[in-house]
């Protein structure tokens, strides 16, 4: 892999948003509403429960760690869709490029544009309505990061979709995140959850760092072990979406997908 | 170093039960400008976009420099480039912009006085700073060439390049292309279906239908050697009556 080759994937992103406000705003307005959002309904949640529990690191702290994911994934896939929007796959394909190198750049894009989302998460969050991440010490870094690893598998994996079935298949990917977050718990324990339900959180490494943080929310114990489990379920499944990646970069080899890859779908 | 920049063998793509290429084989050499003739759906851009590593096919292989696309596809696409009237670059990069993050990709040594050398090249110095997407065509095409040449490539493969251009500007074009041609070590693999264009300056032609070649030699003499006055005539009969020139 050539460190230039991947740099040209994330230059030509940095090019890209120097230029468009309409994709500077995304990066940080969404996470800013969710915050601010979330922030007054915690702070409602506080003056009417009482009894000092304190809403705010339980619901804001998960509201921006998911956000956090959602961005990380998104920041892989739009990287993505400037290619298919530009319709650019013909240049960047027939180029000495690898799939290695290609993907590095997305995911190095999505790392700039999502560290901006949190930049502007924990300040509103820590500013406005005191929200501390001290409280969770140390498990944040891995909470974070077992989060940006699970982004970006599934920005991967949301990519090759795309890539195989078509632009408009763009509209199943958006949704992912939403349709992912009853099943991680991300504000209520697993245990609220049917059983079938909680199989499937099982395999999501974020229902460990949602019930990680509650746990440590609330003073109980928290397996250091489950958190290594999550990290290593994440790791796994972004190799599993290089490999499909890579599959379906074959597949559209293979049919010419690539060389005819047009605005509408191609399956 | 090899005599032959691009040797073609045995080159078949089947979709199903459509054959696409079949058994298609050809080289080009050094400083030779080869014209790839054929009516639409002949497989000439199936043919190129095997070459360029984006089509897997059926069978057969592609050398480019000695190096075969299947095993060496980085090695060999850093020593080669394209210019396609529909793959134009990103129009909401500058061609600055593009050039930079295409330089990069291909790996070219001292980008920016390269970058610079190009835009004097191709008259872009005015465009410089301006997005590619609302370029005329002629301009998009000046950077899409600009683009081709960052590498300085061995292999040049120009599909249609002068398509949708004014005559002055696609004289102007061509004359860019032949003086790459003329400075360099490359070969050049051209596609077009202005036929006049292509006796000026295709130093060979190979006149391709339903995927198969049927002639090839040199574009002045071609035409009287299958009793045609002009390239164009050959071309209607290789397109209307391709069977025939098979069976000559």
């Amino acid at each position: 892999m050539k460190f230039s080759r991947i740099f040209a994937i994330v230059l030509r992103q940095f090019y890209l948003m120097r230029g468009s406000m309409s994709r500077i705003l995304p990066m940080f307005v969404w996470v800013a509403i969710d915050m601010v959002l979330w922030g007054f309904i915690t702070r409602y949640l506080n003056s009417i429960v009482g009894g000092g529990f304190n809403f705010v690191p339980v619901m804001l702290g998960a509201v921006l760690l998911w956000d956090f994911f959602a961005r990380v994934m998104q920041g892989v896939t739009m990287a993505f869709f400037e290619d298919v929007w530009s319709r650019n796959f013909l240049n960047i394909f027939a180029a000495p490029l690898s799939i290695g190198e290609y993907v590095s750049g997305l995911v190095l894009s999505s790392v700039a544009t999502s560290s901006v989302g949190l930049i502007v998460m924990l300040v509103l969050a820590g500013a406005v309505f005191g929200l501390s991440f001290l409280s969770y010490g140390i498990a944040l870094v891995p909470f974070l990061a077992v989060l940006f690893l699970f982004g970006i598998a599934l920005g991967i994996f949301a990519s090759a979709v795309v890539l195989r079935l078509g632009p408009a298949a763009e509209w199943f990917i958006w949704p992912i995140p939403p349709f992912l977050s009853p099943f991680v718990g991300v504000f209520y324990p697993l245990s609220t959850l049917p059983r079938w339900m909680r199989y499937i959180a099982h395999l999501l490494p974020p229902s460990y760092v949602f019930e990680g943080m509650r746990a440590i929310v609330q003073g109980k114990p928290f397996s250091a072990a489950l958190l290594f489990w999550s990290g290593t379920l994440a790791a796994v499944y972004i190799l599993l979406a290089c490999r499909f990646f890579i599959r379906i970069y074959h597949h559209a080899v293979n049919t010419g997908l690539i060389a005819r890859y047009s605005a509408e779908s191609v399956s | 170093m090899n005599s032959n920049v691009l040797a073609v063998k045995e080159l078949h793509k089947e979709y199903r039960e459509i054959v696409a290429v079949d058994g298609v084989s050809f080289d080009v050499g050094r400083r030779e400008i080869v014209g790839l003739l054929g009516p639409n759906g002949a497989g000439k851009t199936t043919t190129i976009n095997m070459i360029l590593g984006v089509l897997k096919p059926t069978s057969g292989t592609v050398m480019i420099e000695g190096l075969d696309i299947a095993a060496h596809r980085r090695r060999a696409l850093e020593r080669t480039n394209f210019a396609a009237v529909y793959a134009p670059l990103p129009g909401n990069l500058t061609v600055y912009e593009n050039l930079r993050i295409f330089g990069l990709i291909y790996g070219v040594k001292k980008i920016n006085e390269r970058i610079e050398v190009l835009l004097r090249q191709f008259d872009l110095m005015k465009f410089r700073d301006t997005k590619c997407g609302v370029l005329s065509s002629g301009e998009q095409t000046r950077a899409s060439l600009a683009k081709a040449m960052l590498n300085n490539p061995n292999l040049l493969l120009l599909d249609e390049p002068t398509a949708s251009l004014d005559p002055a500007t696609a004289s102007e074009i061509r004359g860019k292309i032949r003086e790459f041609a003329a400075q360099t070590a490359g070969g050049i693999l051209w596609t077009s279906h202005n036929m006049y264009e292509v006796e000026e300056v295709c130093d060979r032609v190979l006149f391709l239908s339903r995927g198969k070649i049927l002639l090839e030699g040199n574009p002045k003499t071609l035409p009287g050697e299958h009793g045609k006055k002009t390239l164009e005539e050959l071309f209607i009969a290789v397109a209307r009556e391709p069977l025939k020139l098979e069976s000559d």
